[in-house]
């Protein structure tokens, strides 16, 4: 009897299986696309070589060490105007994001930086759209997180704002250990 | 009308597959010899109209027929023919055509050669493999139909390949790959027939051992080549790389390999009756769940499939109904099949159980590993993946024992063997192993404590298989030896997992590599070996412009390898492609990849040498050859034709 009974096993242990990929499949439904974007996610950000908008040479290696947002803008896209005053409330609240001035000549950014603003900690000025096109960019704004080491843990297509940095990326960027100032007392 | 002549012989698969499916199984229930043997012309039948659906489909590939949605969205009127004639599989609903060709070109190779079976359980077998066609038949035509048109407008050109499928070892890896998946659902219909008939023998696992090895083969070469691919052509230098889909092929894999080896003892003694009957259910299931996985979108990968829900939906259900049933069949009939016989701790069996065991915990493993990231999701914490270092140091805590039995067990007596014969046995091999190890030491090639362990134990394993060898020579002599197919087919793939070991651990241990950025005239030094740069060309190909760089690798004053790494820009997507400039030698490869281009003319490219590499799949390919070799066992022909 107790022979009969351990036969079952295999078919038990593959039902509880199948429940789990069930949920899984049905998580998979609820995610929304804007998530799925990237086959990037998870995966080290691509190496590169490229200058700064002060001619310095940035690699791979400037951007590990701290958790980031990389920030895909350039002087040619509105959209970037308007997210613009959200990602200067971020750095207020300790946040480092380095941007991307993609497809954009440096006289433009330079001149649209000191109009609006330069926020960022360090430039890459992607001009050819290389980086672009290995990070899979759609086009500006686009906004990465990305840990300590490098790798890539969320993509947002469009502009960020503060909705979506509260729900979609502060806790992600909490969660890889990424720093706030704390809120000064009232 | 090309593409609606593809659709309905495909409809009329679907139907036909229904019929072996249905026919066979009543002839069985009702003793009817007549309706059992209907079963062959339709798996004919079947064969024939899935191909014809397949070469349709080939033919609006090859004449570029941008009516057709998915000829459109993988084509392009610039790509070469023989890429167009391979851009059938190049995405998701050709390779489930092909996976389902290659389906009935089993079932129909089971009717064909296994004509002195009993005809009932033939029977069983092809209904089975009738209702696997079935599900995966419907599948392509509710939830993946290729065949789907855009008219009235069609597109004036195709949207081109991915130029990452736009390759030789991408023509030929996917075929492989699915013959060796798929090849397992012939192990799976038999353990079907088996239990529903409640005979399960020394002749049923005689029967099912070549399909098995022939599946194993195929799987084998299939995920070599993958991997070979992904060294060349990702650029990054990695052969392995943990992703989900890579997994999804090592599951079955690791399965398939308990599997041939339970069968040995099947086959020899009346045992493990159990072990082989759940194993080839789970093999063949295994390549069903990593279907499931890479098609359904629930885990991402580099290897992206389109990926949706609803195909995701429909394969699971199929795998529940599939696996499903065949263990419940198991817990219902397996215990009248019992297995009587009894072994000692110390034996070939014995050792094969462990050989067993170690292959089902690894594949355990590895699921796991692929599912966590799954787990983390269910349990609403942050998106997170395992990564290599869990699946290398589980790799490293599971394969050192089972190097370490191995050794013994290729050389121990079946039922049981004798404590005094193992002590004779052992101090040889392992002196001279520790030897290895104590000469690598010295003569400082090694760089690490899991380096020596890894190759000493490579070296254990290959002095066992010579003194096994040396010992049958003495025993039995040179002609017999010769003759035997069983004792050469294991040899050799264990001999081909003592070279692909040697390879990982020179590989991954002793490999070097630099970044540098580098214009014509600069040279560069890595483990001995000078790289000059030449010059940087521009050169157009058929459907892409390329950078190329020149390189001048030198070792001392010998110039030892050009090297011509590219930067692919592909016209039709604009997407760019790193393709690594590769100078492959017996002892080591000397591989240059491009990064990004930057001022003043440099680049930054990447530079390493990589010793062994070529023995990782020279070691495979042994394997494969050695399973090759198993299937002209004599012994095996003997018994079939009875």
């Amino acid at each position: 009897m107790k022979k009969q009974i351990l036969l079952f096993v295999p078919l038990l242990m593959f039902a509880a299986l199948s429940v789990f990929f069930f949920e899984a499949l049905k998580l998979r439904e609820t995610r929304s696309n804007s998530e799925l974007t990237s086959a990037l996610i998870d995966r080290p950000f691509p190496e590169f070589a490229l200058p700064g908008l002060d001619n310095r040479m940035h690699t791979r290696d400037d951007l590990v060490g701290e958790v980031r947002l990389v920030n895909v803008w350039g002087s040619w896209c509105p959209s970037c105007r308007d997210e613009h005053p959200f990602l200067e409330e971020l750095t207020r609240r300790g946040v480092s994001i380095v941007g991307l001035n993609y497809k954009d000549t440096p006289d433009a950014a330079i001149q649209w930086l000191q109009v609006f603003g330069d926020i960022y900690d360090f430039h890459i000025q992607d001009q050819s759209g290389r980086l672009g096109l290995d990070l899979g960019v759609y086009g500006a704004p686009e906004t990465f997180l990305i840990d300590r080491m490098g790798v890539i843990r969320y993509k947002r297509v469009g502009v960020v704002n503060e909705a979506i940095w509260e729900e979609q990326i502060k806790p992600r960027y909490l969660a890889f250990g990424g720093l706030l100032n704390t809120p000064e007392a009232p | 009308m090309f593409p609606e002549f593809g659709l309905m012989a495909l409809s009329m698969a679907a139907a036909i597959s229904l019929c072996l499916a249905v026919v066979p199984a009543v002839g069985v229930r009702f003793e009817s010899t007549q309706l059992m043997r209907l079963a062959d012309p339709f798996a004919a039948l079947l064969f024939l109209l899935i191909l014809v659906s397949y070469i349709y489909l080939t033919l609006s590939f090859l004449q570029d027929d941008f009516s057709v949605l998915y000829v459109v969205n993988h084509s392009n009127s610039q790509l070469p023919w023989y890429y167009k004639f391979s851009a059938v599989w190049g995405s998701h609903e050709g390779s489930m055509l092909l996976w389902v060709l290659v389906l009935a070109a089993w079932t129909l190779a089971v009717s064909l050669f296994s004509r002195h079976l009993p005809d009932n359980f033939r029977a069983l077998a092809l209904a089975s493999q009738g209702i696997l066609t079935a599900g995966f038949v419907f599948f392509v035509l509710l939830t993946s139909n290729p065949f789907e048109r855009m008219l009235p407008f069609p597109a004036p050109d195709g949207a081109d390949l991915n130029p990452l499928l736009q390759d030789i070892g991408l023509i030929i890896h996917p075929p492989m790959l699915y013959m060796g998946y798929v090849g397992f659902s012939v192990a799976f219909s038999f353990a079907i027939a088996a239990l529903i008939l409640g005979r399960f023998d020394k002749a049923w696992a005689e029967w099912l051992r070549p399909w098995t090895n022939a599946a194993w083969l195929f799987l084998t070469l299939g995920i070599s080549l993958g991997s070979w691919w992904a060294y060349y052509e990702l650029g990054w230098g990695g052969w392995w790389f943990w992703d989900p889909v890579e997994n999804a092929s090592l599951m079955p894999w690791l399965l398939g390999t308990a599997l041939v080896h339970s069968l040995s003892v099947s086959r020899t003694r009346n045992l493990f009756h159990s072990w082989t009957i759940l194993l080839a259910i789970f093999s063949f299931s295994l390549s069903l769940l990593g279907t499931f996985l890479v098609r359904s979108g629930v885990l991402t990968s580099v290897h992206a499939f389109a990926s949706d829900p609803e195909r995701g939906a429909y394969i699971l259900m199929f795998l529940l109904a599939v696996t499903g049933s065949a263990l419940l069949l198991y817990a219902l009939r397996m215990g009248k099949i019992e297995a009587t016989e009894g072994f000692a701790p110390l034996s070939r069996e014995s050792s094969l159980l462990f050989n067993n065991l170690i292959m089902t915990l690894f594949a355990l493993v590895v699921l796991l590993g692929t599912l966590y990231p799954l787990v983390i999701e269910a349990l609403g914490l942050q998106s997170v993946s395992v990564g290599p270092p869990y699946f290398n140091s589980f790799l490293l805590l599971l394969g050192v024992p089972l190097l370490l039995v191995m050794g013994y067990g290729q050389r121990a007596r079946w039922r049981i063997d004798s404590l005094s014969q193992w002590l004779k046995q052992t101090p040889a091999p392992l002196a001279l192993s520790l030897l290895v190890i104590l000469m690598l030491y010295l003569l400082g090639g090694y760089r690490s404590p899991v380096m020596l362990l890894t190759i000493g134990l490579a070296a254990w394993l290959f002095l066992h298989l010579v003194a096994d060898g040396w010992q049958r020579l003495q025993a039995s002599g040179a002609r017999r030896l010769m003759a035997n197919a069983r004792w050469w087919g294991m040899a050799l793939a264990h001999l081909g997992l003592v070279v692909t070991t040697v390879g990982i651990g020179y590989s991954a241990h002793l490999s070097d590599a630099i970044d540098a950025r580098m214009a014509p005239g600069d040279s560069e030094e890595v483990s001995g070996y000078r790289f000059e740069l030449e010059s940087f060309d521009r050169q157009n190909g058929p459907n892409y412009v390329a950078d190329v760089a020149t390189l001048n690798v030198y070792r001392g004053e010998r110039r030892v390898a050009l090297l011509q790494p590219e930067k692919r820009l592909y016209n039709a997507r604009g997407d760019v492609m790193t393709e690594a400039g590769i100078s492959a030698g017996v002892y080591r490869d000397l591989y240059v990849s491009m990064g990004e281009p930057l001022e003043n003319g440099a680049w930054a490219m990447r530079l390493q040498v990589k010793p062994m590499m070529r023995w990782v799949w020279g070691g495979t390919l042994l394997m494969a050859l050695g399973a090759l070799v198993a299937l002209f066992d004599r012994r095996q022909k003997g018994q079939a034709n009875r």
